[in-house]
């Protein structure tokens, strides 16, 4: 009888040591803050709650930057890291919130849309924790998130998850999805409460253009490309064909499907005013036949086993031995979302958006993207916003 | 907190309480000892909302 106790004893000291051990990572990445710089065209920081308030003090919560122009023009909202694994989404906007100035219009920018995915994690698919950017003042250390928010902040999920108002059978774990709960209702899920955020961002700012960045597999068709819904389309085609001619990279246009329902390229349109455009960008990273999901994939997109399925045809994109790096997609996204805002300029002049400062594709592959990352230790510190 | 979410948590405490039970009550079998523990740790983590 002592001998089964004393085992017993063993056994929870081991059990107790084990969730120490890793309960305690966890707990650090879910509380791991990236420090941002606020660039000189900031001009106001706002919170999503103060168009939800029933995300005020919940993890869903997350910064609104504005960059307002002098002269008054058109607005644009930009979203990034709607998808907390597709981490160039997120880099485009730090980047634009760093260092863009507007000179017309109001550039709006959420560089962490869904938050709670940020602060969440993929273990069973090794995924890290962490990534860190080369920079001139040193590494700026990143979290890496999840496609879907954290069970934390929304639990349970359903058996289906029924979208609304279209009532769409969608997966279960689309509940979490904030590219699935759009346009959002005020009393659903906190993550429907989301986007129904941004979309109140959308009715009370007037916003002409959103811009919702992600990054996908390169095994899949809707890769490289802008997503646009009937309406964007036009905006859409000169801005693919404007970028190819001009600055040599590919990136299609996918439309729109009406009879998919959720997405923000789809609902934005369908339910306001606003031109909706979903940027994606290749990123070998998500890709299921993969070696292991380390950083340095993350970072320079090279595996030899997706080299030999581009040699077998099987990619949706061009593919060879320096695989899909970093820079080319961020540098992509800046210079899409650049190029989509000039053409809208040109297509209705009294809401155009003026902005300097945003590097382009060339720039980004040229200099890496840390170039564009301010050192939070030498910057004002009303400047810096944690929390991100 | 929604209720629904609240509903769960409590849920859950009561399955750790059973799990702890049928731990302490085993007389015997040290492999069911090892897997009520294992089941024991989703189960902690997220009544710990670490994960």
């Amino acid at each position: 009888m002592a001998r089964m106790w004393i085992v017993k004893g063993i056994l929870v000291a081991l059990f107790l040591a084990m969730i120490m051990v890793g309960g305690t990572e966890l707990y650090r990445h879910r509380h791991f803050d990236v420090p941002v710089v606020a660039g000189p065209g900031v001009t106001k920081v706002s919170v999503l709650s103060d168009y939800c308030p029933a995300l005020k003090g919940t993890m869903a919560d997350t910064a609104v930057f504005f960059l307002e122009g002098k002269d008054k023009g058109g607005k644009v909202l930009l979203m990034a890291n709607t998808h907390a694994n597709e981490p160039e989404g997120l880099l485009a906007a730090l980047i634009i919130i760093e260092n863009a100035i507007v000179e017309k219009g109001t550039l709006i920018v959420i560089p962490e849309f869904n938050h709670s995915a940020s602060r969440n994690t993929r273990p069973g698919d090794g995924y890290p924790l962490y990534y860190e950017i080369k920079t001139e003042w040193g590494k700026k250390k990143f979290r890496m998130g999840n496609r879907d928010a954290s069970p934390l902040d929304q639990w349970p999920d359903p058996d289906v998850y029924i979208h609304y108002p279209d009532r769409q059978l969608l997966s279960f774990i689309d509940a979490r999805n904030t590219n699935r709960t759009w346009p959002g209702r005020l009393n659903g899920p906190r993550m429907e409460k989301v986007t129904f955020a941004a979309m109140e961002i959308m009715r009370r700012e007037k916003i002409d253009v959103a811009i919702d960045i992600h990054g996908a597999e390169t095994m899949f068709p809707v890769t490289n490309c802008i997503v646009a819904p009937e309406k964007s389309q036009k905006i859409a085609t000169m801005a693919a064909l404007t970028v190819k001619a001009r600055e040599g990279f590919d990136n299609h246009v996918e439309p729109s499907p009406a009879g998919f329902r959720g997405l923000s390229h789809r609902e934005i349109g369908d339910f306001s005013d606003t031109l909706p455009f979903l940027l994606e960008a290749p990123i070998p990273f998500l890709d299921q036949p993969t070696g292991p999901k380390t950083v340095n994939l993350l970072l320079d997109g090279k595996d030899p086993f997706l080299l030999s399925l581009s040699q077998k045809k099987k990619l949706f994109v061009p593919y060879d031995e320096s695989g899909w790096p970093l820079e080319k997609r961020v540098g992509q996204h800046c210079s899409v979302a650049l190029e989509i805002m000039r053409q809208f300029s040109n297509k209705t002049p009294e809401r155009a958006i003026v902005a300097q400062g945003i590097p382009r594709y060339a720039d980004i592959v040229g200099n890496g993207v840390g170039y564009y990352f301010h050192d939070p230790k030498k910057a004002q510190k009303d400047k810096i916003y944690l929390g991100l | 907190m929604p209720l629904i979410m609240i509903i769960y948590y409590i849920l859950t405490i009561c399955i750790i309480g059973l799990v702890v039970w049928n731990f302490a009550r085993e007389k015997k079998n040290i492999q069911d000892l090892i897997l009520y523990l294992l089941v024991l740790i989703p189960l902690l983590l997220r009544i710990i909302r670490v994960k």
